[in-house]
């Protein structure tokens, strides 16, 4: 109780209000413009942010990243086309109850899920962060460079079907941490005589690059889309009342999305497909699902709420990010000398409970804020496409410019947009190369302080929490090239069923004899003749 | 026709092929570069040498870029490579008007520069109506005012500031 009235003072300031406020508005409105995700929100701010008391820095952008996937619930159920990439899942049930004239119910029923997710999440992390408290001081060097690795293959592995080239892009990321004076031995690395990549390339630099310039790029070369948007009557509070009738697809969902967000490198996506899965399996109208259905509505809604709050367990208890927003956030952190980790729940555990307070306002904030305001939110939406680029592209200048007055930061940020966007064209993932930049650095460091202890290779994995990591970073290894091989070996089976030619002994006989009789065949066989003759002159 | 294993390709066919080729050539540059650009310290442990993490970077590079390139289904250019190529170069316009305004801000001003750059840019863009106009120019001045005036970001005050009046002068340097 002491704890939770002293993270409340840390709250009671007219700052961390306002950011509260701003946080979530504008989350809300960047959530529900196509085209700006809460990375490219949060890429920019963050420079700004660097000036405010972590806590106010923190809050603003926290509340970015929780309130975004409310806002992107909008244009998913009104155009069919999801605010946010998290959002996908929602134009599967929310856009067919609009297209059978019930945007209303699945807007408040969004809403309401969403909600219900973010406080669950919340609550459940308010309560479970005394447990964290004990098990955070467990975790070394070697643990948290384990972890840090076991994050790093989670993302990789998350990738399904892109597993190697994301692997390519996560060493980019640890390659790109490693650029400049490397601060042990003081030797150069990588900086070809060039005084600007002496100092490294800025994280922040580089996700802006990729996150925010990159979209710019992306919408600047798309025409404008011709958008029409359902109109809206009536009142948004029926939501909750259907949602009290399907207690258990809400809650387990949002368990779901508690357990993946504190996974690193797992996320939204992971947690919504498992509960989305879930919804359909335990359902009475299994088939209603991707029609329509409220309960499918609820569980990608649900899941994907729960994950920020959770997804700052990682990065709080032992400061590593398990995913691009939380891994922009952690900058915030180092700027102000503050390090995440086991000693931030030793010793500032009333600035975590505030933290995850703020989030518990902030859900309460933004749902009386779309009761209120989504009719008129509605038309954010039709900001064109174009104009949308432009706007990005010059607030990523104050991103990026702001943060050394720098031209080459510029340029490289540039350099970064253009291949983001070049990403962005082939459907490849940019996430790995943020978190291979952040993992790798940490690794970098922690892996160094472990060796220094080490003597035999077991060693290093002889304490239990080191030794559970080690085992799961291998069960993930194994479990994946299983999957590979199942892959493989389906792909195997679909190239043999769509073969033109039987495949009865039959038909092969004939074939072969056709083979025996044609021109073609004779100077195959003569070729093959030849080739033979010679292998068997070798022995 | 499309094989099985095209159909199952993650993401579409064109310029998948040119990226791959461009990535692992550049991989494989950094790698041939890694014992002229990283050093190896004497009585230094493996794990805590500066190459090692380079190494492993760039190694890994390499390694998972041959890899995927091996797995690729695609093994030929063809035309809609190259038009994806072109494409990728309309983004080179873009990031060369950013950094034209990078360049001019130190000289202009930001909030002249601002108030050039976007009508500039949304008229490239094919907006031409006054009213879009407006807009665009209202959203200049209100960035601006936001991250310079209000939250203060650090943005230096430029040299055509230096003609301004005494008084205007230091306000402008503060919060244009």
């Amino acid at each position: 109780m002491d704890l939770i009235l002293s993270a409340i003072e840390i709250l009671m300031r007219w700052d961390v209000a306002l950011a509260l406020l701003a946080g979530s508005v504008g989350g809300v409105l960047i959530g529900a413009i196509p085209g700006v995700g809460p990375a490219v929100a949060i890429a920019i701010l963050l420079p700004a942010t660097f000036s405010m008391d972590p806590i106010v820095g923190l809050t603003v952008l926290l509340g970015i990243y929780g309130s975004s996937m409310y806002g992107g619930a909008i244009p998913a159920i009104l155009i069919n086309t999801p605010g946010t990439a998290v959002n996908a899942l929602t134009t599967y049930d929310g856009y067919p109850m609009t297209a059978r004239g019930e945007p209303r119910r699945a807007l408040s029923l969004a809403y309401s899920a969403s909600f219900f997710g973010g406080i669950f999440s919340v609550i459940c992390l308010i309560l479970f962060a005394p447990v964290l408290a004990k098990v955070a001081p467990l975790f070394g060097a070697r643990e948290i460079f384990l972890a840090a690795l076991l994050g790093l293959l989670l993302v990789v592995v998350a990738h399904r079907g892109q597993a190697l080239i994301a692997g390519a892009l996560a060493c980019l990321g640890i390659f790109l941490n490693t650029i400049g004076m490397e601060p042990v031995k003081y030797t150069q690395r990588y900086t070809f005589g060039v005084d600007a990549l002496g100092s490294g390339i800025n994280l922040i630099v580089v996700v802006l690059g990729l996150f925010a310039i990159s979209q710019a790029f992306a919408l600047l070369t798309e025409e404008d889309e011709k958008i029409r948007v359902t109109k809206l009557r009536g009142g948004l509070f029926q939501g909750l009342r259907e949602l009290a009738r399907h207690p258990r697809v809400a809650s387990v969902s949002a368990g779901f999305g508690v357990v993946m967000g504190m996974v690193p490198g797992v996320g939204e996506f992971t947690a919504q497909f498992m509960s989305y899965t879930y919804a359909q399996k335990t359902s009475k109208r299994p088939q209603d699902f991707g029609n329509g259905s409220s309960e499918g509505l609820i569980a990608a809604e649900a899941a994907n709420n729960a994950v920020p709050a959770a997804a700052m367990v990682p990065l709080l208890a032992l400061g590593i990010p398990g995913e691009a927003l939380t891994a922009m956030m952690l900058s915030v952190f180092y700027v102000h000398n503050v390090v995440p980790g086991p000693g931030l729940f030793q010793n500032q555990m009333d600035f975590v409970v505030a933290l995850y307070l703020a989030l518990l306002i902030l859900n309460v904030l933004v749902l009386i804020f779309l009761l209120a305001a989504t009719r008129s939110l509605v038309q954010v939406v039709r900001i064109p496409n174009r104009f949308l680029g432009v706007a990005i592209l010059t607030l990523s200048f104050v991103g990026v410019y702001s943060l050394r007055n720098s031209a080459s930061d510029c340029l490289i940020a540039a350099g970064f947009g253009l291949f983001g966007f070049v990403l962005k064209r082939l459907h490849l993932p940019a996430v790995p190369i943020i978190l291979g930049m952040v993992l790798g650095g940490i690794m970098e460091v922690k892996l160094r302080a472990a060796m220094a202890r080490v003597k035999t290779p077991f060693d290093f994995i002889d304490r239990p929490v080191a030794f559970v990591l080690f085992t799961i970073i291998i069960l993930v290894l194994v479990t994946h090239l299983f999957r590979i091989r199942k892959e493989a070996r389906a792909l195997k089976e679909a190239e043999w069923q769509i073969k033109t030619s039987s495949t009865r002994f039959g038909s092969l006989l004939l074939r072969r004899r056709s083979s025996f009789l044609k021109e073609h065949g004779r100077k195959v066989r003569a070729r093959h003749a030849t080739l033979l003759r010679r292998l068997t002159d070798l022995f | 026709m499309q094989s099985e294993r095209e159909r199952r390709f993650v993401g579409p066919r064109r310029g998948q092929l040119l990226f791959i080729l461009s990535f692992l050539m550049l991989s494989a540059v950094l790698l041939s570069l890694i014992g002229q650009q990283t050093a190896w310290v004497k009585k230094t442990s493996f794990f805590a040498q500066p190459r090692f993490w380079p190494a492993v970077g760039v190694g890994g590079m390499v390694l998972f870029t041959a890899l995927h390139l091996w797995r690729l289904p695609f093994r030929r250019i063809e035309r809609a490579d190259l038009r994806e190529a072109l494409r990728w170069g309309a983004g080179l316009e873009f990031a060369l008007w950013f950094m034209g305004y990078v360049m001019l801000v130190p000289w202009v001003g930001y909030l002249p520069m601002t108030m050039i750059f976007v009508p500039l840019l949304a008229r490239r863009m094919g907006y031409r109506r006054p009213r879009m106009m407006a807009i665009s120019f209202g959203f200049a001045v209100l960035t601006v005012l936001v991250f310079k005036g209000l939250l203060a970001v650090r943005i230096p005050g430029a040299l055509l500031y230096e003609y301004l009046p005494d008084g205007l002068r230091s306000f402008a340097i503060l919060y244009l």
